[in-house]
């Protein structure tokens, strides 16, 4: 009885393989013309950029969509066509597949690969000392000591800072909420910047910190919003990839039981303004805290088309080179804080106010 | 029809099926199927590379498949093997960069240490069947979670408070130069030869000792088992530790093999919960598992290019491979089928 199973089975396999590579026999040709020849570094004349994005995917509505939508602008702006030898995007299902496409979008030739976010850490690391032929930039995150590897890095505090400003002018019940993705030094950047810039304006309004422990959970975050909201806390910041959502969606409900509810959400990485429309008139998200992903990928991508590409280094965008932002409030933020903000914005620029980089313990 | 003929074309058509039908859905969501599955096909076979990866995809299915059908054959429901293998993985992963020891110690004592950690978290429903009756589903789904977050905790005490811990040292690393250079740098590594010997182990326990007969007695009928002398209580516990200790093994493949190390986890792996799957596909026979997992993880190593390849996004691309699967494992329902026509075929003769 087990003998025939394991025939059984063993057939089976044998069919799936029998069946694909019939499918195969007719592609075969086109497939080794339009090849991707393991590791060829002749050069192409045409430049080529692609990205991997973690498990949030490309359109995580944040920091994947943002460095795909700046790889699009670039690719218009040079008359690239999406696919090989043009732009492309991969998507990873899971930590494991990091390497893998990776190394998948290097065997195809690009010229540049993005990637985007500081999970993809290690799969860097490790693609870099076989490929090295490779250009990588990745986002968010620093990988020391690699010739062939760019990093780049924002400091989110300080438009964290400029949020924690507006928040702080704008709260009615001096209560102020501010949802974390994972716990570390990323989003703690987010929290001292946002904390630093309540307390400038009034030391006595309570920040309400929470960590989801995840930037996928958009029921966590979901919960954690409920949570601070039901406590009277008014303005919500999250620094939570997906998770935000979550808030979003809380926020949303709440303004559409009670129009005159008063809550705020403040959105993060790119403009949230559409995440958070309730009907045509109204909106729940005060700001966004930009950081500007597709400005930074377009740059990178320029610099290593001239020739420039700045492998081994890391490039720190802030306030002052426009690498980060507050995002237009579409009037739901008052003129007076605007001009207290944009205050707070030269003295950072000018180095009169320094942002803390981390929470204090 | 002779039973042999059938036996081999079931398969052949419920993979047929799966095909068909999963072209149709390319097709209708203006995909060109044919392409799609040249991608699939070249995902898995392109090249050594490719083979090498596939291979490191499987490895941890064939653990985690393995956990799942050997509590499975106690009567045992382990939805839990997704947190006794993240458990494993960071025994394996801490006991790796931790020490400085010899590779032929190291290596079995990060296995071990994977193992045990994986028993351990499989014990306490065990435990808690075996005492309370509390049941076992409940409480291993409860413990995927406490799982995720006690590692993503320890993993900041470990590593000073960063996001992942240290690389292990070379000497607990289960990635050799010899499989890098065949398989031109993939991350295939020596876990497969572990693999093969976990399905015979389970196998040996299973058909060739007491304690195999009496898990499975237990299985088949409780109370049974319990009027012939056996002691249920330990049975189960004993059940729930072997299969705990498969899924931590499980979770020492990502640790000495695919990653080296462990990042904070967002959510769970899905290997533990694709286990399942693989043990219901192998029919909880431990060569049956194998086949299964050969099957997952070639087909979700294959499927992740053929976004690249041939254009079909990732959410077509788990439709497809899900409906291969479905009918791989609607295998009877084909069988039946043949066999009514056959005898139809012999009527009108």
């Amino acid at each position: 009885m087990k003998k025939r199973k394991f025939g059984l089975a063993l057939a089976s396999i044998f069919a799936a393989g029998s069946i694909l590579a019939a499918c195969g026999g007719g592609e075969e040709k086109e497939e080794t013309t339009t090849g991707s020849g393991n590791g060829s570094t002749e050069e192409t004349s045409d430049f080529s950029v692609a990205m991997v994005t973690d498990t949030g995917g490309v359109d995580d509505k944040s920091f994947n969509q943002s460095t795909w939508e700046g790889i699009v602008e670039f690719g218009e702006a040079n008359g690239l066509e999406k696919g090989n030898g043009g732009y492309d995007y991969l998507q990873s299902a899971a930590e494991s597949d990091y390497v893998t496409n990776l190394n998948s979008l290097i065997r195809r030739d690009f010229d540049l690969v993005f990637a985007v976010g500081f999970a993809l850490h290690n799969a860097v690391a490790e693609v870099a000392d076989q490929q090295k032929d490779a250009k990588i930039a990745i986002i968010d995150e620093v990988v020391a000591d690699k010739e062939n590897v760019a990093s780049i890095m924002f400091k989110a505090n300080e438009a964290s800072y400029l949020a924690g400003v507006a928040a702080a002018l704008e709260t009615k019940s001096n209560k102020i909420g501010f949802i974390g993705g994972m716990t570390g030094e990323i989003i703690g950047g987010f929290q001292a910047g946002f904390e630093a810039g309540v307390a400038s304006v009034n030391p006595d309004i309570v920040v309400d910190v929470e960590y989801a422990e995840s930037f996928t959970d958009a029921a966590k975050g979901q919960q954690i919003a409920k949570r601070m909201y039901d406590s009277g806390v008014d303005i919500i910041f999250h620094a939570a990839g997906g998770v935000g959502n979550g808030l979003f969606t809380e926020a949303k409900e709440r303004k559409q039981k009670d129009p005159n509810a008063n809550v705020w959400a403040i959105g993060v990485d790119r403009d949230q303004y559409d995440e958070g429309q309730v009907d045509a008139e109204t909106n729940i998200v005060l700001t966004s805290v930009l950081k500007r992903v597709d400005v930074a990928a377009q740059e990178v991508a320029k610099l290593a088309l001239e020739g420039n590409f700045p492998g081994g280094e890391t490039i720190t965008y802030g306030l002052a080179d426009g690498g980060v932002d507050l995002a237009d409030s579409r009037g739901a933020i008052t003129e007076e804080t605007i001009a207290k903000v944009e205050e707070a914005k030269q003295q950072i620029i000018d180095g009169e106010v320094t942002v803390p980089e981390q929470p204090e313990k | 029809m002779s039973k042999r003929v059938v036996n081999i074309l079931v398969p052949l058509i419920s993979i047929l099926l799966g095909l068909i039908i999963g072209a149709i859905v390319m097709a209708v969501s203006g995909f060109n199927p044919i392409n799609g599955y040249v991608a699939l096909w070249n995902g898995i076979f392109m090249d050594t590379y490719t083979m090498g990866e596939t291979i490191r995809q499987i490895t941890p299915y064939v653990f985690s498949g393995l956990a799942v059908a050997f509590a499975f054959r106690t009567g045992l429901f382990n939805i839990g093997v997704e947190g006794q293998l993240i458990m494993g993985w960071l025994a394996a992963a801490w006991v790796g960069q931790a020490f400085e020891l010899p590779a032929v110690v190291h290596v079995p004592l990060a296995l071990i240490a994977a193992a045990a950690a994986g028993a351990l978290w499989a014990f306490i429903p065990g435990l808690l069947k075996a005492k309370l009756q509390v049941h076992e589903v409940i409480v291993t789904i409860m413990m995927n979670y406490t799982a995720l977050h006690v590692a993503n905790a320890l993993i900041g005490v470990i590593s000073g408070g960063q996001e992942r811990t240290d690389s292990i040292h070379e000497s607990a690393s289960l990635r050799s130069p010899f499989l890098e250079s065949i398989t031109d740098y993939s991350r295939m590594h020596w876990g497969f030869v572990i693999a093969l010997i976990a399905v015979m182990i389970m196998w040996f326990i299973l058909q060739k000792t007491t304690l195999g007969y009496e898990l499975k007695a237990v299985g088949f009928n409780k109370n049974a088992s319990e009027y012939a002398g056996m002691n249920v209580n330990k049975n189960i516990i004993l059940a729930m530790l072997i299969s705990g200790a498969f899924a931590g093994l499980g979770g020492a493949m990502e640790a000495l093999g695919t990653f080296e190390n462990m990042s904070k986890l967002h959510a769970a792996t899905g290997i533990g919960f694709d286990g399942i799957a693989v043990a219901l596909l192998g029919a909880n026979q431990p060569f049956g598992v194998l086949l299964g997992a050969i099957l997952f993880g070639a087909l979700k190593y294959g499927g992740l290019n053929m976004p690249s390849e041939a254009g079909v996004p990732t959410e077509i691309v788990s439709i497809v491979i899900a409906l291969i699967i479905f009918f791989v494992a609607s295998g009877y329902i084909i069988r039946v089928a043949l066999e009514r026509f056959g005898k139809k075929r012999k009527e009108e003769k």
